[in-house]
């Protein structure tokens, strides 16, 4: 049983969709649909401490061994980010699990859980594989499933919003192929084990820097890096605050953790940093997403499109991380996926339960709230003190690798830049903290009231999360400076 | 109680004293302050069990846990660490005193939050004074600035509102620009963070960068209030009174300074700094803070803004004695903090006095008042000569030893400063007294129309005199037993393998 793991970490949640579907009855489909979040967390863990105890795992698909079959290979590296999609699966699906919950029409909660299985399928999927083409497809079956996430949002904008996402999200999946085909074409293997062994032979040729360049493009629009992150801010905004919880604390990770592997596994550090140079452009990028994407977020009046922006800066964190080329560097990089996955997943889940109880997410709108809903709004000061990186919470720790990377390599500006636009989440955060705490309620407005248990225990694990792993980091920190290790270090 | 154990059990009292307040919160409010003096009773109580042993040479520590590779959160207590330890958690008992007799005298709001936020800063304080290392005091420093927030908005008014912008706008931007960036540099280019007798960074960097790493340490601790980001700390005095007398010229402004000293003796080490002579910009940075804050306070007519003022100068004295980068300037830079901690929370619990006793804020209001309020004046005269720098008070043997290390150094342009500074602080302190008590009562009815009751005799609350009274008889015994503290101190400084 356990030597198939690999492949019930994809399978089960797959094959749960359509369960969902079929129970149809609301109650009993949440039910089932946290069961399988949890099931496929315990399928992560075990598989991580598999790998930290006994190294890589190759799982041959139906037996049929690579290159004509489908190899999944579990790595410290994707074990990790594992962990962290199913962990967040765990805590957001039961969100509100005894209340009516969201704006999604009761009739239709099935296919919201529905969808929401096909979601952590494909990214689990895209994670876990060793294939590249494989790689597409499952990032279609997420891509697809989300559309339908954010479309469920409450109004029109929320299909504008799915709209455009499909569109770009589509792009970027195209120039993902046509790297995948342009390096099929050349190596006549999609396994990244092989990819990885044949590719130095034909590096000198323009082809390879094409599929490279497809390839960067295509997943700078999955990871919405500067300037490709149009459509995320629409997409975390109009789709229902769980989703945006979800999609911000997962989707855009799995996305870094592809572009990690194609950039050290498959090309090798050596070629895109030494001879293609990806440093000098996405230091720049990086630097203006931290600067453009915490300047934009001061200036929103809607808390999702506040939270939405915010991602865009702290993405640009992670790819600093990475293209710092260190083992601090991509450590600072994949513990901020964690990281980042617990604060903004937790800050999401507070507007979730604001809107629940208010109806509105606009800033405006949340005067006074400090003392209507003392235990949320306590959810949103930590949240919001860790996404500034104030020491004892997890954005101390990303902030700190970051930093200890740009010094080593005597980067002072970029260091100095790194902390100054953490200042600017004082700003937004403050922002908020100060209408929630000294402005008065609005007149005649009813009364409301905290929000129920079934929403803050979630809410809070999230946010509690930020101060345990700000002070306890072997989990987090320990396991991602091995995975950097193992990924610097060029073995798939 | 092994001084181990005290050293935990000191930073978690006032916590466990917070969390008793909460719950008790408006319901009973004479138990709540039951319980708040309760525990600064214990928290001194607790702080004096590890004094002997660091008398005696001995710097016990604790480890609480290991965040990151190298990143330690653990005590150690040295003898500057006990001296601000013992001035915190020390005055922290008179302040809540006070700050009972205040706050009710004065019909305070929300005293409950008051009452937490004060006991989570005192913690915090304690936290960074027994830092064994900068991670450790850097996080402590944090969580002092984000607990002392809500008691500076505390009226929750839009001033408030504005003060509360500057005072964490300022005190953030610094520690995470500058403080944190000199932490992760010393981190990298030394290999380590923990404080160590004659520094760790000798030999490990060299020019210019040595004298950035020390611009980002002097300026990251703004609460030091070091010139040009001082201007927190006048804001932050639209804070109830008990709070600009503990927090904003004691625990606060003094972890600042404290951070300095820490810095300087066991970051850098004076030996290196004397050597490159890197800290001489900060002696002249130092120096036109204590003279332009001197000249400002001169202007003010408003005496919690004097006294701010007044407060930005000390602290510089403070930071011109690490920058002196010798062992007299170094000593006398940690005795000021005692010196002046005990004078200047005498000045602040009589500003507060005459605000609740004749509810008069402004100097020029306060003429005659001296002879309704002899306690509170007298207090106020003590305290002001103390800062002055005059014997039989404490605050002459810093300025003295002070002087000695300028000497030592042969700075003598900062003998001069130090000396102007003086008669400035004569010129800014000396009209409060001299106005209350030799010149007539003005009868004005301008002022305090709406407040027609508040005509009658200027009362003193008895919870707001005796305070201020009790600091002033600490200036004089600071005065008597000055050598004590001296001794203690020295080690620091001595020179190693001796």
């Amino acid at each position: 049983m356990t030597e198939h793991l690999p492949a019930l970490q994809v399978v089960v949640p797959m094959l749960a969709a359509p369960v969902c579907v079929l129970l149809r009855r609301t109650q009993a489909v949440k039910v089932f649909a946290v069961l399988v979040a949890w099931s496929t967390l315990a399928i992560a863990g075990t598989l991580l401490a598999t790998v930290l105890d006994s190294g890589t795992i190759s799982y041959k698909m139906g037996g049929w061994a690579a290159p004509a079959g489908i190899e999944y290979r579990v790595t410290i590296a994707n074990a990790y980010i594992l962990v962290l999609v199913t962990s967040v699966a765990s805590v957001v699906l039961p969100f509100g699990l005894g209340s009516a919950g969201s704006s999604v029409p009761q009739d239709r909660k099935y296919l919201l859980f529905a969808a929401f299985l096909l979601c952590i399928s494909g990214l689990l999927g895209i994670t876990i594989t060793g294939d590249a083409f494989n790689v597409f497809v499952f990032l279609e079956v997420t891509s697809l499933s989300s559309y339908a996430l954010v479309s469920m949002g409450h109004g029109r904008r929320a299909l504008m919003a799915a709209y455009s996402y499909l569109i770009l999200g589509t792009i970027g999946g195209t120039f993902i192929l046509l790297g995948v085909g342009l390096m099929y074409q050349m190596t006549g293997t999609l396994n990244v084990v092989d990819l990885s062994e044949r590719l130095p032979e034909v590096m000198a040729s323009r082809t390879m820097i094409v599929a490279f360049g497809f390839m960067m493009v295509g997943l700078f629009i999955k990871l919405a890096v500067f300037p490709l992150h149009q459509w995320l801010p629409n997409a975390y905004t109009y789709a229902p605050s769980t989703v945006s919880a979800f999609l911000a604390a997962t989707a855009t990770k799995v996305s870094y953790y592809v572009l990690a592997r194609v950039v050290f596994t498959i090309f090798g550090a050596a070629y895109v940093f030494g001879e293609l140079g990806l440093d000098r452009i996405l230091i720049p990028l990086s630097l203006a997403a931290m600067f453009g994407g915490s300047v934009a977020a001061i200036y929103q009046t809607n808390v999702k499109r506040l939270l939405a922006y915010s991602s865009i800066a702290q993405i640009g964190y992670m790819t600093l991380g990475l293209s710092f080329n260190s083992l601090d560097g991509l450590t600072g990089g994949l513990v901020h996926l964690f990281n980042h996955a617990m604060m903004k997943g937790g800050l999401f889940l507070v507007v979730a339960c604001v809107t629940y109880r208010l109806n509105s997410s606009m800033v405006d709108d949340w005067r006074g709230l400090g003392r209507r809903m003392p235990i949320t709004m306590a959810a949103f000061v930590v949240g919001g003190l860790s996404l500034i990186g104030v020491p004892t919470t997890v954005g101390f720790v990303s902030k700190w690798y970051l930093v200890s990377a740009a010094v080593q390599q005597d980067k002072l500006v970029v260091a100095g830049a790194i902390l100054l636009s953490s200042l600017l989440a004082v700003v937004y955060v403050w922002k908020i903290i100060e209408t929630v705490y000294f402005k008065a309620p609005p007149e005649g407005g009813d009364p409301v009231a905290e929000a129920p248990m079934s929403m803050l225990i979630p809410t809070w694990i999230l946010i509690g999360a930020t101060i345990y792993f700000g002070l306890h980091t072997a989990l987090t920190a320990g396991v991602a400076s091995k995975a950097a290790a193992l990924l610097l270090s060029g073995v798939p | 109680m092994t001084p181990e154990f005290a050293i935990g059990l000191s930073v978690l009292l006032p916590v466990v004293g917070m969390l008793g307040v909460l719950l008790i919160g408006e319901r009973n409010p004479d138990a709540r302050e039951g319980v708040t003096l309760v525990t600064t009773v214990l928290t001194l109580g607790t702080v004096l069990q590890i004094l002997p042993g660091v008398q005696a040479g001995e710097q016990p520590g604790l480890e609480v846990l290991e965040v990151l590779p190298g990143l330690v959160l653990a005590f150690e207590v040295e003898p500057l660490g006990m001296l601000f330890a013992l001035v915190a958690s020390g005055l922290w008992v008179v302040t809540s005193l006070y700050a009972i007799g205040y706050m009710r005298g004065h019909h305070e709001i929300n005293q409950t939050r008051f009452f937490a936020c004060f006991a989570a800063a005192i913690s915090a304080a304690l936290g960074i004074a027994y830092a064994r290392n900068l991670f450790t005091l850097f996080v402590f420093y944090e969580i002092l600035t984000f607990s002392t927030f809500p008691l500076v908005t505390h009226a929750g008014t839009e001033k408030a509102k504005k003060a509360g912008r500057t005072y964490l706008g300022i005190l953030v931007f610094t520690s995470v620009v500058f403080l944190m960036f000199g932490i992760v540099w010393t981190a990298n280019v030394a290999g380590t963070l923990e404080f160590a007798k004659g520094g760790i960074l000798a030999g490990k960097i060299s020019g210019w960068r040595l004298y950035v790493l020390l611009g980002l340490f002097a300026f990251g601790t703004g609460k030091a209030a070091l010139m040009p980001f001082h201007r927190w700390l006048p804001a932050a005095m639209v804070a109830p009174t008990p709070v600009s007398a503990l927090l904003h010229a004691v625990a606060v402004v003094k972890a600042g300074v404290f951070t300095v000293l820490k810095v300087v003796v066991y970051v850098f080490g004076i030996d290196l700094l004397a050597d490159t002579g890197a800290s001489q910009w900060l002696m002249a940075v130092a120096a036109f803070t204590i003279l332009s804050s001197s000249l400002v306070a001169l202007t003010k007519d408003n005496l919690k803004a004097r006294l701010a003022y007044s407060t930005i100068g000390q602290l510089s004295y403070i930071v011109l004695g690490a920058a002196m980068a010798t062992s007299a300037g170094v000593l006398g830079g940690g005795m000021h903090i005692a010196m002046h901690a005990v004078g200047k929370i005498t000045l602040f619990f009589v500003a507060g006095a005459i605000m609740v006793g004749a509810h008069k804020s402004e100097i020029s209001t306060m003429d005659g008042l001296g002879r309704r309020m002899p306690w509170t004046y007298s207090a106020y005269l003590i305290g002001s000569l103390s800062i002055i720098g005059l014997p039989p008070l404490g605050g002459s043997w810093s300025k003295w030893t002070l002087l000695m290390g300028a000497a030592e150094g042969e700075h003598w342009i900062y003998m001069v400063v130090l000396l102007i500074s003086s008669l400035l602080a004569i010129g800014y302190l000396m009209p409060v007294f001299v106005r209350g008590f030799f010149l007539p009562e003005k009868h004005d009815d301008h002022h305090d129309d709406h407040h027609g009751d508040h005509h009658a005799e200027p009362h003193e609350p008895l919870l707001c005199v005796l305070p201020p009274v009790l600091t002033a008889v600490g200036c004089v015994l600071l005065f008597v037993y000055a050598e004590n503290l001296y001794d203690m101190l020295a080690p620091i400084v001595a020179v190693k393998g001796g």
